[in-house]
């Protein structure tokens, strides 16, 4: 096999019909320009290439709800917190530290000196505060979900007013300290300040191009300049170009980078949509990795020499109950009944990929708060029946729906694992009415508008707060399973609030193993399935890269041999 | 002609105007939307609500679509939820285009020729070897669906032997835009290896795409050919002792080509649709491309204004089919 691209170049030529006469040409062309990128002359390094599923959104992070823009985002900017490679625990990135007061409102951060913005001014306090009003006081489309969907979720309301704010404060006590103060404690601080959506942003080249400048139009968002072609962080990467045309994103070494330097000269990101053609790509050499290789392409793709990189599983698959259609689902026994009588041992071994667990509750281990002592559910068809006929529900009838077209972390073959669910069902003697939709297409909207009475879906954590899972999932009594339905929905609302706003970190800690508890004790509102680890796959001569938990990986630390 | 032509264009307005409320109208009626593109499985049923109003989706069709047109006549098709979020419609369609006129080009002028020089050989020597060999290859290259040939192509030129880059358009190098016709940019600049890079990313797919109008052109070719060699102005011209070569061109390859011409133009507008598979396996960022994916991700405005530019472009080229096959015969042109 020949495997460097200007080997398969001379091969082509040779073989060509012209290959001779435009080999000398190209050879000419190479001689006389001699500044071709793709040799990587002179300097250590090279490039990275990493197959992208999508289009990257926009460059601006606090814009972003997708995970190919982030994916991008992360090379370019900091926080003033990152999560410690491979794992989901906070450590500082442009704060050194921090601490908050007693009451959990008060918020210290100790800034990193030296360092510079990509177009060179500097990062210090009064750039902190200039991102955190910036966040707060979006206007118009720019409060949108569709658009700001990590601040709505994580900090709520405006500068309006019109919904409360977990924001209240900034100021710089000096250039080397800022001072956050919020409204309420809540244990999402300092955790989502590591995400993406919070990077440090240059607050200069955030007015020069008219950041905030978002428009709804049409069916769609556009986005001002900065967001598509200034991005200006402070990380080991700065954005160099989208070629459209060609479907890349290349970004470029910061030789100024205050902390370790990125080993490639410059990282390309192609866009390669077809699952298929991404793995084409990598066995041809067009690519040195990417992201969610099919869980059954996994040991083919070891045999071959490519590295599969497989991540701490850092998600929850769960079957969703919508308590609102059929009141019997609203009785605990039938709720029971469903978690008993799916094998869901089983069903991990034979659908999921290596290294899955069955999920005992709605948060993985690593998560704080997380309940070793929960009820758990053992695979017991009898008692299943049994408890269907004492809530008198043994002819039940339910909608249930998986989503086409889609694979997800979580869920790496809808179609197998609802096969494997829906057997269970019907032997328990319940009647399964199937849908399936495209994801796009009326999966998602029909989960949230209560269609279904049974589906599939889950969550990958964004970070190791409790919060972010089951406060997402339950905080609020409409959410897609209903739980207002039940006077308990309210309470457990009301409970997991209080949890988040608990500072004392040990007995937020508490507070949350016994929700886990009562959750699946008492409540049981959807049925946890699995956790399942999804991978990464490069060639075997690309090293350092660190697999995360948060799929946060970033590639300063990659070289490519 | 030309109130024939007039005729045909009106008829093209008509048609366009139609489309457009149908396309409107079916996506509308298909589930799911930019709402969940935009807020994928993280919206809430709060969320989605408040960005449907936003958006305007809540309206009722009729005024949905009127505001639409309304746009559309100042040129603004809306911009993509997904394929490439943000961008205006237009902007992607006139940046992809470039690609897959590329690609059809090539594709096209691959086909015709092998397909005519190969189809003309096989009737002269009608039964031989060659001739059988070669229509049941054309046979096989009728059958076999474009995305697996493209797959197959791919595996074993890219993957296996490793000759031939797997997608895209160009590789890791410098290369300056003009026109967006990539080959044609590396040449008009000068950047032989850039248009090399760009040629060499065209052939797989130019290959795959090609395979299908090929074996019609050949099949056409090799059947017109024979009608007409059996022709009585052919025996005639033969009789009188005319040189071979003249009787071939003049008179054998020139009566032929009428069928074939038409063959082409109607394979350039299949090309479109070939194109779609071929540009998803190779990820060639063409307007196929942004179709498929498109569909896939319910990107309503870029499946809004593909599909009716899409059909602009077959009833163009089907004009363009009537008009040249006229210019051919002189008895069209007479009527």
């Amino acid at each position: 096999m020949v495997h460097s691209r200007t080997a398969r170049r001379r091969w082509t030529a040779a073989i060509g019909l012209t290959g001779v006469a435009a080999l000398a040409l190209s050879a000419c062309a190479q001689s006389e320009r001699g500044t071709d990128s793709s040799s990587g002359s002179g300097k250590t390094g090279g490039t990275f290439t990493f197959g992208a599923a999508g289009a990257p959104k926009l460059f601006d992070p606090f814009y972003a709800t997708d995970g190919e823009t982030f994916r991008v985002a992360r090379q370019m900017f900091d926080g003033l917190t990152t999560f410690k490679p491979g794992t989901a625990e906070p450590v500082g990135q442009l704060a050194e530290k921090w601490s908050s007061s007693s009451d959990g409102l008060t918020w210290t951060f100790n800034l990193r000196k030296g360092v510079k913005f990509h177009d060179g001014t500097e990062f210090n306090a009064a750039a902190v505060c200039a991102n955190f009003e910036r966040w707060y006081n979006q206007k118009g489309a720019g409060q949108s979900d569709a658009v700001s969907q990590y601040y709505g979720d994580n900090f709520g309301g405006f500068s309006d007013g019109a919904k409360p704010s977990l924001y209240k404060s900034c100021s710089a006590k000096d250039a080397a300290t800022a001072e956050i103060v919020l409204t309420s404690s809540t244990s999402k601080f300092p955790d989502i300040l590591g995400l993406p959506a919070f990077s440090m942003q240059s607050p200069d080249a955030l007015k020069k191009y008219d950041a905030d400048n978002v428009q709804a139009q049409g069916e769609s968002f556009v986005f001002p300049a900065y967001a598509t072609e200034h991005p200006t962080g402070s990380g080991p990467f700065k954005f160099s170009k989208y070629d459209k045309a060609n479907g890349t994103v290349e970004l470029v070494r910061n030789d100024d980078y205050w902390g370790e330097k990125a080993k490639v000269d410059k990282l390309v990101f192609k866009i390669i949509p077809d699952e298929t053609a991404r793995k084409q790509a990598l066995q041809s050499g067009d690519i040195d990795g990417f992201d969610f290789p099919n869980a059954a392409d996994w040991d083919s793709l070891k045999k071959d020499g490519f590295n599969v990189q497989i991540r701490p599983a850092f998600n929850v698959l769960y079957l969703g109950i919508n308590q609102k259609n059929n009141p019997k689902l609203r009785d605990l026994k039938v709720r029971q009944a469903l978690i008993y009588g799916i094998n869901r041992e089983q069903l991990v071994k034979s659908q999921l990929p290596e290294g899955a667990k069955v999920a005992t509750q709605f948060i993985p281990e690593t998560v704080g708060g997380y309940a070793k002592d929960v009820t758990e559910y053992k695979y017991d068809e009898a008692k299943a029946k049994a408890l269907l006929a004492e809530a008198g529900a043994s002819d039940l009838t339910l909608k249930f729906y998986w989503p086409s077209e889609v694979t997800r972390p979580y869920m790496p073959n809808p179609k197998d694992i609802f096969g494997a669910i829906s057997a269970d069902l019907q032997k328990l003697g319940i009647k399964i009415e199937v849908t399936t939709k495209p994801w796009n297409g009326g999966y998602l909207t029909d989960v949230d508008q209560g269609v279904p009475d049974l589906f599939l879906l889950g969550w990958t954590g964004d970070t190791g707060s409790a919060d972010n899972w089951i406060g997402t999932f339950f905080g609020n009594p409409a959410n897609r399973f209903n739980t207002g339905a039940n006077t308990w929905g309210t309470d457990l609302a009301t409970a997991l609030k209080k949890a988040d706003a608990e500072p004392d970190r040990d007995k937020r800690f508490k507070l949350y193993e016994d929700l886990n508890k009562k959750i699946m004790t008492e409540y049981l509102p959807a049925i946890p399935v699995s956790h399942s680890p999804p991978a990464l796959v490069t060639k075997s001569s690309v090293k350092g890269i660190v697999p995360s938990p948060l799929t946060d990986e970033r590639f300063y630390s990659v070289s490519v041999s | 002609m030309l109130r024939y032509t007039v005729r045909r264009l009106i008829q093209l307005v008509v048609v366009v105007l139609v489309l457009s409320l149908l396309v409107f109208a079916w996506l509308r009626a298909l589930p799911g939307g930019p709402v969940s593109a935009l807020l994928g499985d993280r919206g809430t049923p709060e969320s989605r609500a408040a960005l449907s109003a936003q958006l305007g989706l809540d309206q009722p069709i009729f005024l949905q679509y009127f505001k639409f047109l309304g746009r559309a006549l100042t040129g603004d098709f809306g911009n993509s939820t997904t394929v490439q979020p943000g961008d205006t419609v237009v902007e992607i369609f006139l940046q992809r285009f470039p690609a897959t006129i590329e690609l059809s080009l090539f594709a096209i002028v691959l086909a015709v020729l092998a397909g005519i020089p190969l189809g003309y050989l096989a009737a002269r020597r009608r039964g031989g070897w060659f001739d059988n060999l070669s229509v049941g290859g054309s046979l096989v290259g009728v059958a076999v669906p474009v995305f697996f040939l493209a797959y197959l192509l791919k595996y074993i030129f890219a993957t296996e032997l490793q000759w031939l880059p797997s997608l895209g358009r160009q590789g890791d190098i410098e290369a300056t835009r003009v026109t967006g016709f990539f080959v044609l940019d590396g040449l008009l600049t000068q950047e032989w290896d850039a248009a090399w890079d760009a040629f060499l990313h065209l052939l797989l797919p130019a290959v795959a795409l090609a395979t299908i109008p090929f074996a019609v052109i050949f099949r056409i070719t090799r059947a017109a050919v024979l009608d007409v060699v059996n022709e009585d102005y052919v025996r005639t011209a033969e009789s009188k002792g005319l040189l071979g070569s003249v009787i071939r061109r003049r008179h054998v390859l020139r009566n032929a080509m009428l069928p074939v011409v038409t063959t082409i133009g109607l394979q350039v507008g299949a090309l479109l649709a070939g194109a779609v598979l071929t540009e998803k396996v190779f990820a060639f960022q063409g307007v196929g491309e942004a179709l498929a994916l498109g569909f896939e991700r319910r990107d309503y405005p870029v499946l809004q204004m593909f599909i009716m530019v899409a059909a602009v472009i077959y009833v163009l080229v089907n004009l363009l089919v009537d008009l040249s096959y006229a210019l051919i015969d002189p008895r069209i042109r007479a009527r």
